[in-house]
């Protein structure tokens, strides 16, 4: 099958981190923090990852772009599979993805300016000489609305959401043509994150930008998705677009996430249902045998704790790992 | 009429920092009736937390110092007590949780012991007695196996279960005020759910006050009677929770609320979002704190800090223009 609308595909990607124990370091064990996640991405789209911390999905983000190397699968990326890429050739796809980190102040170096900082990429990937790149460091930060006098100032000398919008012209330097956005809201303030999230989406307009937003804020997600793929301990429970994920979620778990999720109007939530679920996400060292969620899950049954569910299509472009999801059909 | 639980007026808190004279709390002034909820929401920096660590005498002094104001409590003023005083209302008649439960636990310290030192303390139980109550509150804040769970560490606690034992702390001595500082922001929003029921639960069955602070403003439409919206250390707006969602009317607090995309509302239009940074509150500014953001600035703005005014019942705000009617008020 080959979709030229498709520009990434991720097929039964797992990763796995050794534990280690003893002075000979012996494996004893593994986290299991991706484990078996297939998805596509379209071109021009943004493809929503959510999931509550430890699910997987920031690891998912970095094995795609060979940050971390998978422990096996596959990742096609615009027709070439990089987990079998290595060297020279990997580096140079590395021009087309690029990514945005959540915090703005871990991911700057405090000691290069930002112009510096912007430039790097374009030096070491030797797009340009020195005097155009002093050019497109000045493009870069209006594209982001900073002012291109700020270049030679310092990561410390700005807030938050400035440092966010240099970190996005860093990503935007080499012109990718996807890039995975790392929770780039979750750091800011409320008032901050929407300028945040506009100029994304600026951008992705003006440049046909591909985007993995991951991010466990679901309102966010939902506002800004095509289509969206819930995680719970390494694996994908449910994928499909935005509204139909949200009007009419078939995992429990996707049920429970949405239906805790604050709404800001005290008249909706007086009104509303909630299921709450019991207990703490497990150990991804150790998950539940069959179906990872059947420890919290409302509906479980004996199957369940056999079985891992497989993840099909119940309607078109609607996918899910459940065995009961056509109750909810 | 119920009987005020506390009144606090006129507030004033500066922090003396390397760069100046920090202003976070100026000049704040409001109250809380008994078994009332009120929500504080601001964004980092705006004074909400400070406000509340003032009144309990929590300011550490130098750098920080509480300039003017007086915090009723039933007939007693908080800020005239001696040290030795406020420590006899802190933890038995006022109970705080903050933000992140790994760090306001002791890792050293057995989580029994930590739960039995304020009813031996506050209410002069003897050891056995205070065993027996902690075992029981932490069944009633949802940990099963109480009396087992005594003698473990908080790092053997999940963070949602290390929050419920900060509630089952605060809880401890039947306080009529619970302060509860951002307290489901570090935890995912299956685990704040969980907690917000919990919260509500005991609410009813125990019947004390709360002051919740948050920069969440659909855990506050969830939670709070009443609400105070503050910015750059003062309150600018003050309404019942209906009231504030419906005709919010501070500029400031339209802008939240816009920012905000909502999970139960699918269509995607740009988010309403406020430019520009919040203040840095070095000069105490004798003008509104929000001028350098707002759209609806006028020439007054610059001149004049507008003062708290009624516009609606039970709905106070601090500004000159009425927003709806795009006229000065």
């Amino acid at each position: 099958m080959s979709d030229n609308n498709v520009l990434l595909r991720v097929d039964n990607l797992v990763k796995h981190f050794p534990i280690m124990r003893g002075i000979f370091q012996k494996q004893v064990g593994a986290v299991r923090a991706v484990d078996g996640v297939s998805f596509e991405v379209k071109r021009g789209e943004t493809l929503g990852l959510v999931g509550e911390s430890g699910c997987g999905k920031s690891t998912t983000g970095r094995a795609i772009l060979q940050l971390y190397r998978p422990t096996s699968g596959s990742v096609n990326f615009d027709g070439v599979d990089l987990v079998k890429l290595k060297g020279e050739d990997l580096r140079k796809m590395r021009r087309k993805m690029q990514m945005i980190f959540q915090d703005p102040y871990a991911s700057l170096n405090p000691r290069m300016s930002v112009g510096e900082i912007i430039r790097e990429p374009l030096i070491v990937h030797n797009v340009a000489t020195e005097a155009d790149a002093e050019e497109r460091v000045k493009q870069l930060l209006e594209l982001v609305r900073l002012n291109p006098a700020f270049a030679s100032r310092y990561p410390h000398e700005f807030s938050g959401g400035q440092r966010q919008r240099v970190g996005i012209a860093r990503a935007l330097a080499l012109q990718p043509s996807f890039i995975v956005c790392d929770e780039p809201i979750s750091a800011l303030d409320v008032s901050i994150q929407a300028q945040v999230v506009n100029l994304l989406q600026e951008l992705q307009d003006q440049f046909n930008l591909t985007y993995l937003f991951i991010a466990h804020d679901l309102s966010m997600v939902r506002h800004i998705s095509d289509r969206v793929a819930v995680m719970y301990l390494g694996v994908v429970v449910e994928l499909a677009t935005r509204n139909e994920l949200y009007n009419s979620p078939l995992h429990p778990y996707t049920q429970a996430l949405l239906s805790a999720v604050p709404i800001p109007d005290p008249v909706a939530e007086t009104t509303r249902k909630r299921t709450i679920l019991v207990g703490d996400v497990p150990s991804p060292v150790n998950p539940p045998s069959g179906c990872r969620f059947r420890t919290r899950c409302p509906i479980a049954e004996s199957v369940c704790a056999e079985e891992r569910p497989e993840f099909r299509e119940i309607k078109p472009g609607h996918f899910v790992a459940c065995f009961f999801a056509e109750r909810f059909l | 009429m119920t009987e005020l639980l506390l009144d606090v007026q006129g507030l004033e808190t500066s922090f003396k920092t390397a760069e100046g004279t920090v202003h976070a709390v100026n000049g704040v002034s409001f109250n809380l009736k008994e078994g009332e909820t009120l929500g504080v929401v601001g964004e980092s920096g705006c004074g909400k937390s400070v406000t509340m660590l003032s009144i309990l005498g929590l300011i550490p002094s130098p750098p920080g110092k509480v300039h003017a104001g007086s915090a009723k409590f039933f007939d007693q003023d908080l800020m005239k007590m001696s040290r030795d005083e406020i420590r006899a209302i802190r933890g038995a008649q006022i109970g705080m949780v903050f933000q992140d439960p790994m760090t306001s636990l002791n890792p050293v310290l057995t989580v029994g012991r930590q739960l039995t030192e304020p009813l031996m303390l506050h209410l002069g139980m003897t050891k056995k007695q205070a065993e027996e109550r902690a075992a029981e509150l932490l069944e009633m804040v949802g940990i099963p196996n109480g009396k087992d769970r005594l003698s473990d560490f908080p790092h053997q606690f999940s963070g949602g279960m290390r929050q419920r034992v900060m509630i089952a702390m605060a809880l401890s001595c039947s306080p009529q005020l619970l302060i509860a500082d951002e307290p489901t922001t570090a935890l995912d929003v299956t685990i704040q759910a969980q907690i917000m029921d919990l919260v509500k639960r005991l609410r009813n069955e125990l019947g004390m006050a709360i002051i919740w602070i948050t920069h969440d403003l659909g855990v506050v439409a969830g939670l709070a009677q009443r609400v105070i919206v503050m910015y750059g250390g003062f309150i600018i707006e003050e309404a019942q929770v209906n009231e504030l969602f419906a005709n919010p009317s501070h500029p400031y607090t339209i802008g939240l609320i816009g920012s905000l995309p909502r999970v139960d509302q699918g269509e995607s239009k740009k988010l309403y979002s406020i430019e520009g940074l919040p203040p840095m509150l070095f000069d105490k500014p004798n003008h509104c704190p929000f001028a350098p953001r707002c759209k609806w600035v006028m020439e007054r703005c610059w001149n004049e800090n507008p003062v708290l005014e009624t516009v609606a019942p039970e709905h106070r705000v601090a500004c000159w223009a009425d927003v709806k009617k795009e006229r000065p008020r």
